[in-house]
């Protein structure tokens, strides 16, 4: 390999490192502060809540979603539930309808317009001060929203408390390295909520003071990635987010590749667009660790796996030119393959230092993965798709974010929908 | 908002720093663990055949019987893949030079023996001499190399013995020589003192080492009739 195509390598690797350390050093500084609780709590009031579930062709799931929230722990009269549909093209709507004999359930009905609409005409209608969403693919534990209030009355100037989103009974392998992947992504919240830099405050069961969309406005398009704008606009505004970690929302995940890849290019390509709309944020040190750390580290990520991706391509190429010749120049008739498994000597392992940072990469991310399902299940454990999320991510993931880049660069046509 | 601290993203440089400098130590210590093993198989090697030689020279007036196959190293064909892979994988380019030029004079030596013991003996064998260069890109060479080591594993009693034309030597040179090898047309190959230069198919090869087998099977010796 040249030079340079080294260099660049050892980069990445080097901020790679940086990135899954700083996460290391963040824990080991903050770990006393994570508490879980368990059961129920009480709070000193209750401010009045309005839940909003935007639902577009979610009959699937729908009716779970708006019985999670009934059946949320938290005074009945101090919970409003707004259903509201966008223009759902299938029984939807009855379902949701059924609802309507609750005293604190209003259901709605519009022209399809997108999310971010459907959100919005909850906000208009929002009478509390406090408002949240729920996705209609999500169920909320019983007492998740007790547990989120609590940090509201913690502390006053906290403006929106995401909870844990964990991945709700996967059955299929692709479901499972995402499982894996949630519990990761529930320990990196908590830490990026230590480092007051949290980038998505992500649809399943987020809630904001009031008070947030009535200084800074409603929901935008923000490129199908509503819930990573408002996130973006708050920081921008030093409005503080946080992660209560022991507030557990279920949600269904994509259950197979194709539906992964099509909800990944969606969140991809809304991080590259939401960062290029805010890029006056990145290293501005008055933005706090969200521009210094949050936003480099996720652009650092995309570039590091397109990278790896065209490494890996670019072996995979050579490897079977090798083969090509070898079996052009002998054919089939040499050697056996089973002589170079016999053969195995430890001579041949490769010690150059890149194995050995990309081992400390992989224990890093596997110590995120093991904690953030302490977090999420309060038990500690290892599972083995754990150790297959890392192929199945990093054969998958360069497709939707190269398609992503490419979406950006050239076109700059949004993905649907959802 | 929280306040950046600079002072943290600092020692976590440091942390990467010393992760970074610790893989490199891991790197160098194990790359001269290897090279140690390549050293180690190579004093082995010079053992081996300056005892067989020795051996030949002691026996050189009686039979052939006490000639075993063990005298023939079976280490060197290992002893050339770990250096190649070592010359690709391994950072200490120096050192390694220095162990190819070292593994040439030895290959050298052990053809010069194996042949003598051959000759003397009439041990099957045939003997392949292999030059190749790795100053361009010899895609050629690459190829008549896949030939060569699938033909040394179809039969065990053909030794192939492969230098690199860059390797300063004057062994080799001499070598070059006496072939007339030069470097306009590598990659070149030594059977039966025939100079075969470009690409040669496996069959083409695999046809004229079974007729060196051949040419020692046709000419019995009266010594072995003697004996049997």
């Amino acid at each position: 390999m040249a030079p340079i195509v080294n260099v660049i390598f050892y980069i990445l690797i080097f901020l790679s490192v940086y990135a899954q350390v700083f996460f290391l050093v963040t824990f080991l500084e903050n770990r006393k502060k994570i508490v879980i609780r368990e059961g129920k709590i009480k709070l000193a009031t209750y401010p009045a809540v309005t839940i909003v579930v935007p639902c577009w062709n979610e009959e699937r799931t729908v009716y779970k979603t708006v019985r999670s929230v009934l059946n949320l722990n938290y005074p009945k009269d101090k919970l409003k539930i707004f259903l509201i549909d966008d223009g759902s093209t299938d029984g939807t709507l009855s379902i949701i309808q059924k609802f309507s004999k609750y005293p604190n359930v209003k259901v709605f009905h519009k022209e399809n317009g997108g999310k971010y609409t459907a959100l919005n005409l909850g906000l208009e209608n929002t009478e509390t001060d406090f408002f949240g969403g729920l996705d209609a693919d999500s169920f909320a534990e019983p007492e998740s929203l007790m547990r989120i209030m609590s940090y509201f009355e913690n502390d006053p100037s906290i403006m929106a408390v995401a909870p844990s989103v964990t991945v709700d009974n996967p059955k299929t392998f692709i479901q499972h390295a995402q499982k894996t992947e949630y519990y990761m992504g529930v320990y990196l919240k908590k830490m990026l909520s230590f480092l007051g830099a949290i980038n998505v405050t992500p649809g399943p069961l987020t809630i904001f003071r009031k008070k947030v969309f009535d200084d800074l406005g409603p929901y935008h398009h923000g490129h199908n990635t509503e819930d990573m704008e408002i996130a973006y606009r708050m920081q921008k505004n030093h409005y503080k987010i946080e992660h209560c970690n022991d507030a557990y929302v279920y949600t269904n995940t994509p259950k197979t590749v194709m539906k992964l890849y099509r909800q990944r290019l969606r969140w991809i390509y809304g991080f590259i667009n939401n960062t290029l709309d805010y890029r006056d944020v990145l290293f501005r040190k008055k933005y706090g660790n969200f521009s210094i750390f949050t936003l480099p580290t996720g652009v650092i990520s995309i570039f590091s796996v397109s990278y790896l991706f065209g490494n890996m391509v670019y072996n995979l190429g050579d490897f079977i030119y090798t083969k090509f010749i070898f079996f052009r120049t002998v054919g089939f008739h040499f050697g056996s393959p089973g002589k170079f498994i016999s053969k195995f000597d430890p001579f041949f392992i490769n010690t150059q230092a890149l194995v050995f940072l990309v081992i400390v990469i992989y224990a890093l991310v596997i110590f995120a993965m093991i904690f953030g399902k302490r977090m999420a299940d309060q038990k500690w454990s290892f599972s083995f798709s754990m150790l297959y999320f890392f192929p199945v991510f990093s054969i998958i993931a360069p497709f939707w974010l190269l398609k992503a880049v490419y979406n950006t660069i050239l076109t700059r046509h949004p993905p649907a929908w959802r | 908002m929280t306040k950046i601290d600079w002072k943290k993203y600092f020692i976590v440089f440091l942390i990467t720093v010393g992760l970074f400098l610790t893989a490199i130590y891991l790197s160098n210590y194990f790359g001269n663990k290897k090279i140690d093993q390549i050293k180690s198989i190579q004093d082995k090697i010079a053992i081996d055949i300056l005892s067989s030689e020795t051996q030949f020279s002691l026996l050189s007036e009686l039979s052939c019987n006490n000639i075993s196959d063990a005298v023939f190293s079976s280490e060197l064909g290992e002893l050339g893949n770990k250096l190649e892979w070592g010359q690709e994988n391994l950072g200490n380019k120096d050192e390694l030079t220095y162990l190819k030029k070292y593994y040439s004079l030895l290959e050298i030596k052990d053809y010069i023996l194996a042949k003598k013991i051959s000759e003397r003996c009439k041990v099957k064998s045939a003997f392949i001499l292999y030059f190749y260069t790795t100053v361009e890109n010899c895609s050629v060479c690459e190829r008549e190399g896949i030939v060569l080591s699938s033909l040394r594993d179809k039969y065990p009693e053909l030794r192939v013995y492969s230098f690199d034309y860059t390797t300063d030597l004057s062994a080799l040179k001499a070598m070059l020589q006496i072939y007339k090898i030069k470097d306009t047309e590598l990659p070149a190959v030594v059977l039966d003192d025939q100079v075969l230069t470009g690409f040669h198919s496996v069959e083409e090869l695999d046809a004229m080492v079974q007729k060196s087998f051949k040419l020692q099977e046709v000419n019995p010796t009266p010594t072995t009739k003697k004996s049997s």
